[in-house]
């Protein structure tokens, strides 16, 4: 597998760090409840094909990326950095 | 037929011509008391436990695949009761001496090999962990013994002790630990299973639940609806899938796990090897071939096929610990998808829906608890009680926070 890095361009996966599900990204409000922490520490969907993922280019610019990719072929189909999706977030809850 | 020397003899004499199909190819029935879905070792030891144990004889294992093709036929064999925590302990000890019986009680030769596993330490905080490692395990009555550098030498001596980065200052030997045979752990309980009764139905694929007000009372398949009063999942990678169908959301990631086999080689290794440094385990197989792996590829996948940072890894560890290893070629590898939990620890347990059971969540050791596992789930579907030695593995742990992480990494299943 190799992942292409919005800003140091494709890399060995070597470089890179998986963190989880893109669902890490959206934690809870400080006073959520212990069911919606629960479902944001413990709970994933797992599914077998396309899974929207956050990886860290470690070992590169140390950038967090979103990565989309399926799950069954490994197939990347899109990466963009954590921060512009984080942001974007925001601004549609706003 | 019962297995025994006299039938060997009589039928190498005789051109084997009496030897018979060992399970039935039975077609699915309207109706079960119980529906195992998943025809691995944990569902097969299930539906036997059931039999045996509980006298619950109509029961049906559904296997998309053939017998024994999933994760029973893909790991490295390894059967050991070295774990740590409270919960884990007492279940892997039970699993253990599950194994010691198992070759008498299915009457089928699983080549339970108690060749002993070593694991290596590389420092001073190491080495007080094995030996704190090693006293739980004899407090639950399990065998351990800590080992010099010294005994290393005469037990192991091809080992690397002085390698530079992580030279080894003694290890934990568990003697009653080893291998088995894993096709034949399924092809023993499938056997044992059928003869008590049990529908064994492969290439069986569940499809959907019918679930009406929160009580499941079949399973769509490929082979049409199904109905049983209760409902046991044993599918291991594929958990969050089959549980999906119910609507459930687990606590759980499937990783892929790599294993190594090299050419067949003369006998060298006489035990199971664990490295400290990493996470790298070598043993040797009847055949000759050395059988090894280390961790897992560290992303969400269910391809079974790995990649090769992690193969480089495992190969790097190799050369580390044994040297002599670059002269042997690998001769294949191969992944298996895991079910890897937010602890690292398994499930088995009831579910939301009523009637629908989980026993999932082995993560990468799911092969040495075959038995227990067969057992305790039984005991779950039969007695709607947890066993006493897998009351620790509830699927609300996490919510209440009685987590039973070995590793202490917290809720990262790929560290686990």
């Amino acid at each position: 597998m190799r992942i292409c890095c919005p800003i140091c361009g494709e890399r060995d996966l070597r470089e890179f760090h998986y963190e989880g599900s893109s669902k890490l990204i959206d934690r809870p409000e400080m006073g959520a409840g212990l069911v919606e922490f629960h479902d944001y520490l413990h709970l994933r969907d797992n599914p077998a094909g396309i899974n929207e993922e956050l990886w860290s280019h470690e070992y590169g610019c140390r950038g967090w990326l979103l990565v989309r990719r399926n799950t069954i072929t490994h197939e990347i189909l899109s990466i963009k950095l954590a921060k512009d999706s984080s942001s974007q977030r925001k601004k549609n809850e706003t | 037929m019962r297995y025994s020397a006299w039938q060997l003899l009589k039928n190498g004499l005789t051109g084997g011509k009496s030897w018979a199909p060992i399970w039935r190819n039975p077609e699915p029935k309207k109706k079960y008391d119980i529906i195992i879905i998943g025809g691995g070792g944990h569902g097969l030891a299930t539906a036997y436990y059931l039999a045996k144990n509980h006298g619950i004889n109509n029961v049906a294992v559904l296997e998309k695949g053939y017998l024994g093709g999933g994760n029973v036929g893909r790991n490295t064999t390894i059967v050991r009761a070295n774990y740590l925590l409270d919960g884990n302990s007492q279940f892997f000890s039970h699993s253990l001496k599950l194994w010691e019986g198992m070759e008498k009680e299915l009457n089928f030769n699983t080549m339970m090999s108690q060749r002993g596993i070593l694991s290596l330490g590389h420092s001073d905080g190491q080495m007080d962990g094995l030996a704190r490692r090693g006293n739980m395990m004899i407090s639950q009555g399990d065998d351990a013994e800590l080992l010099s550098k010294e005994e290393l030498s005469e037990l192991v001596p091809y080992v690397n002790q002085d390698d530079p980065r992580f030279p080894i200052y003694g290890g934990l030997l568990h003697k009653r630990g080893g291998t088995a045979r894993h096709d034949a752990v399924a092809w023993g309980y499938a056997r044992a299973a059928d003869r008590q009764g049990v529908d064994i139905i492969q290439n069986c694929e569940v499809t959907g639940m019918v679930i009406n007000n929160g009580r499941i009372t079949g399973l769509q398949t490929n082979q049409g609806i199904i109905m049983a009063d209760k409902i046991g999942m044993a599918v291991a990678g594929r958990t969050s899938q089959v549980a999906s169908m119910a609507g459930l959301k687990l606590p759980i990631e499937s990783h892929v796990l790599q294993a190594f086999v090299s050419e067949g080689l003369k006998p060298c290794i006489d035990c199971e090897i664990s490295w400290g440094a990493e996470l790298f385990y070598i043993s040797q197989s009847d055949k000759g071939g050395l059988v090894f792996g280390g961790d897992i590829d560290k992303y969400n996948t269910y391809a079974a096929r790995g990649n090769l940072p992690a193969v480089e890894n495992v190969m790097e560890a190799a050369m580390a610990l044994m040297p002599m290893i670059g002269r042997a070629k690998v001769l294949r590898s191969w992944g298996g998808i895991v079910d890897m939990t937010m602890d690292g620890s398994p499930i088995i347990d009831k579910t939301s829906i009523t009637g629908l059971y989980i026993d999932g969540g082995w993560c990468y050791g799911g092969f040495k608890a075959t038995p227990a596992s067969g057992w305790c789930f039984a005991h779950l579907l039969a007695t709607e009680k947890h066993h006493e030695v897998a009351e620790k593995f509830k699927l609300n742990r996490f919510e209440k926070g009685y987590l039973l992480d070995e590793e202490a990494t917290g809720a990262t299943p790929n560290l686990h």
